[in-house]
């Protein structure tokens, strides 16, 4: 629906109530975040909010005239339920503007508690198709999806047009290829999951083992994810960004995608025209200083683009993981 | 407990998996067979034209069948592949993909281990839109399973536990078999076919880590509940589920089957089950909540 273009919001990031607060003065709409606990997707030490935090994190978004998101978008295992209904109850208390779900439980408590609040679909229910989406809004009256980083441009307007609620794409930061929402891969390696406990390669499994002539391993538990010369700089050690071996390959490569950063700063208009409503910036795990650049170049592009000018970038290269950036899947199906 | 075959995930020969299917017919004890491409969409149009005569035949020697479905849907022939299902009359279906719901209009459903069910509250909601039999998802902890099962007794559901196989750890757009070969998805020239039990993936020091087959990224252990089978009888699982390989699968089911009906020890039948060369090592893990590539031995379970 809504093919109305020159109108996107923009989505920004705050894991912490600093980030949060400088987002918001750099000019995001609206702010996404999450507690304390596995009730989201981005469950680290040292990030998200305790409930007093964010009690007045939405105080100070509301006034600064942002809308808050929040992220209630992991699975909930069975027995465990209630930590999620905490999380909803009390941001429904603190005024949030929409929750971001993913669980059929959870978006139907929210809907059956909260039939007022908007309800978000998160990328981490992985509604790729027309019928999926439409599941959702019908079920529960979801307002805006959140798509997955896998569709084209061609295949997000396709999309548009059949559905009855808002699209919501990301523009920037990490570039997530599998599958939201079913990958079990850190669970396999260090016992903690992905989709209930909202933990991705845990910093506490993390290893980083550099030997005698200089060179970096990085690993994940049990098993090595890369290993780097001494003229390399070593990532973190994300699974599905690690170099391994196959059966065909001479040498070690990057098997499932390359350290790299998705930047679609070049397609915002297509983007609009392809009836995005929302652009969403990731990087909940990012510092102030890093959200404060990306908000402000992104608030001052789809303000030009919104006044009918072309937009101008700052340059986002040197924020972009591994100085590499791709407009991944949305430039062409050869991604895949 | 009842006994079921998982789809095929790989991508074999049309005469390779009708060779298959014949023996499941004629010598396994598997009492359902899930029929049906639910990796890749490229992979479909080979197998469909034989699959009516498959169903035919493993229903002939008494095995229920049911029609799996896409798990990533996002193309157009991957939708109609999803509403195609809807046309299939007289016969179960597995939706794995949320894809599959919209239109389901309240018929009787069965819900494949990748739609996410975690919990009481989505297992009841999906039940109420006509879901009667729930494979839950490879990564739930049995405590989890355990509480599942609960609800699906009071309404009168079906769960499901992969025993035996590669778990799926997690899915992609991409293609990584095409990748490997250098290749994207489009021009993949089905290189897939190549690695009947999925393509190796190894750590730089060499370490077995993972197993990649398509769109598909698999653990390298094979899970290996048999030890479990006790455990989950008495908390109320029904069926238990074996994921085809390569190696003897009626050899397999027959190790199962035995322990499940009480006719061998678990320890006698994992003796069995060592002997069928599979070519990489079991695990747990998942049902333990620990690591997901761990093998728990008994030993260290009771002490626990």
């Amino acid at each position: 629906m809504n093919n109305t273009t020159n109108t996107a919001e923009l989505i920004c990031p705050a894991g912490t109530p600093a980030a949060l607060r400088t987002a918001v003065d750099a000019g995001a709409d609206a702010v996404y975040c999450g507690f304390q606990n596995a009730t989201n997707a981005r469950n680290f030490p040292g990030l998200n909010f305790t409930p007093q935090e964010m009690e007045k994190s939405v105080a100070y978004a509301h006034e600064k005239g942002a809308k808050v998101l929040l992220a209630v978008n992991t699975f909930p295992p069975a027995g465990k339920f209630d930590l999620w209904k905490q999380a909803v109850t009390a941001g429904a208390k603190m005024g949030v503007d929409a929750f971001i779900v993913a669980d059929v439980g959870v978006a139907d408590y929210v809907a059956r508690t909260h039939p007022d609040k908007r309800l978000h679909l998160s990328v981490q229910a992985a509604a790729s198709s027309p019928e999926a989406i439409r599941y959702y809004a019908r079920e529960f009256g979801v307002k805006r999806v959140v798509l997955p980083r896998i569709l084209t441009i061609p295949e997000i307007r396709d999309i548009s047009g059949q559905i009855p609620c808002e699209i919501e794409t990301f523009i920037f930061g990490n570039h997530g290829l599998m599958v939201e929402g079913r990958c079990s891969l850190t669970n396999y390696i260090t016992g903690l999951s992905t989709n209930m406990d909202g933990v991705c390669s845990p910093a506490a499994d993390v290893e980083y083992i550099r030997d005698d002539a200089g060179n970096m391993t990085t690993r994940l538990g049990d098993y090595t994810i890369d290993c780097y010369s001494c003229d390399e700089t070593a990532g973190y050690p994300t699974i599905c960004k690690g170099r391994y071996r196959a059966p065909h390959r001479d040498d070690g490569y990057y098997a499932f995608e390359e350290p790299i950063s998705l930047n679609l700063s070049r397609m915002l208009p297509d983007l609009m025209g392809a009836g995005v409503n929302a652009f969403k910036i990731e990087g909940r795990q990012r510092s102030r200083a890093y959200v404060r650049r990306v908000v402000s170049a992104f608030r001052k592009a789809v303000d030009d683009i919104r006044a009918g000018g072309e937009p101008e970038f700052a340059d986002l290269h040197a924020l972009t993981e591994g100085q590499k950036q791709t407009e991944g899947a949305f430039k062409s199906k050869t991604w895949r | 407990m009842k006994l079921t075959l998982g789809p095929i995930p790989f991508h074999w020969s049309n005469e390779t998996k009708l060779d298959f299917y014949a023996r499941i017919a004629d010598e396994s004890s598997v009492d359902t067979v899930y029929l049906g491409e639910v990796i890749c969409s490229k992979r479909a149009p080979f197998f469909e034209p034989r699959l009516e005569e498959v169903a035919e035949r493993l229903e002939h020697a008494g095995k229920t069948v049911v029609f799996s479905s896409l798990t990533e849907v996002m193309l157009k022939r991957e939708r109609q592949a999803t509403e195609g299902l809807f046309d299939i009359e007289g016969r179960e279906i597995e939706i794995n993909n949320s894809s599959g719901l919209f239109n389901i209009d309240g018929r009787a459903h069965r819900i494949g281990p990748m739609m996410n069910v975690y919990n009481e509250a989505t297992m009841a909601y999906l039940a109420r839109g006509g879901a009667t039999h729930f494979a839950l998802p490879v990564e739930l902890p049995g405590t989890s399973v355990s509480l599942l099962a609960d609800v699906a007794k009071d309404i009168g559901a079906g769960v499901e536990i992969q025993v035996f196989g590669r778990a799926s750890v997690a899915v992609s757009a991409r293609c990584y078999h095409a990748r490997a070969h250098g290749r994207i998805k489009d021009n993949c020239q089905f290189i897939c076919e190549d690695d009947p039990d999925g393509m190796a993936l190894k750590t730089l020091d060499n370490q077995d880590f993972l197993t990649i087959n398509g769109i598909q990224t698999m653990s390298h252990s094979y899970v290996n509940l048999l030890g479990e089978l006790g455990e989950m009888d008495a908390m109320g699982v029904t069926h238990c589920r074996l994921s085809p390989h390569s190696q003897d699968m009626v050899a397999v089911s027959k190790v199962f089957r035995d322990v499940m009906d009480g006719k061998s020890e678990p320890g006698k039948g994992q003796e069995c089950l060592n002997a069928l060369d599979i070519p990489a090592p079991f695990s747990n893990g998942f049902w333990h909540g620990k690591s997901g590539h761990l093998f728990v031995t008994p030993d260290a379970q009771s002490a626990a």
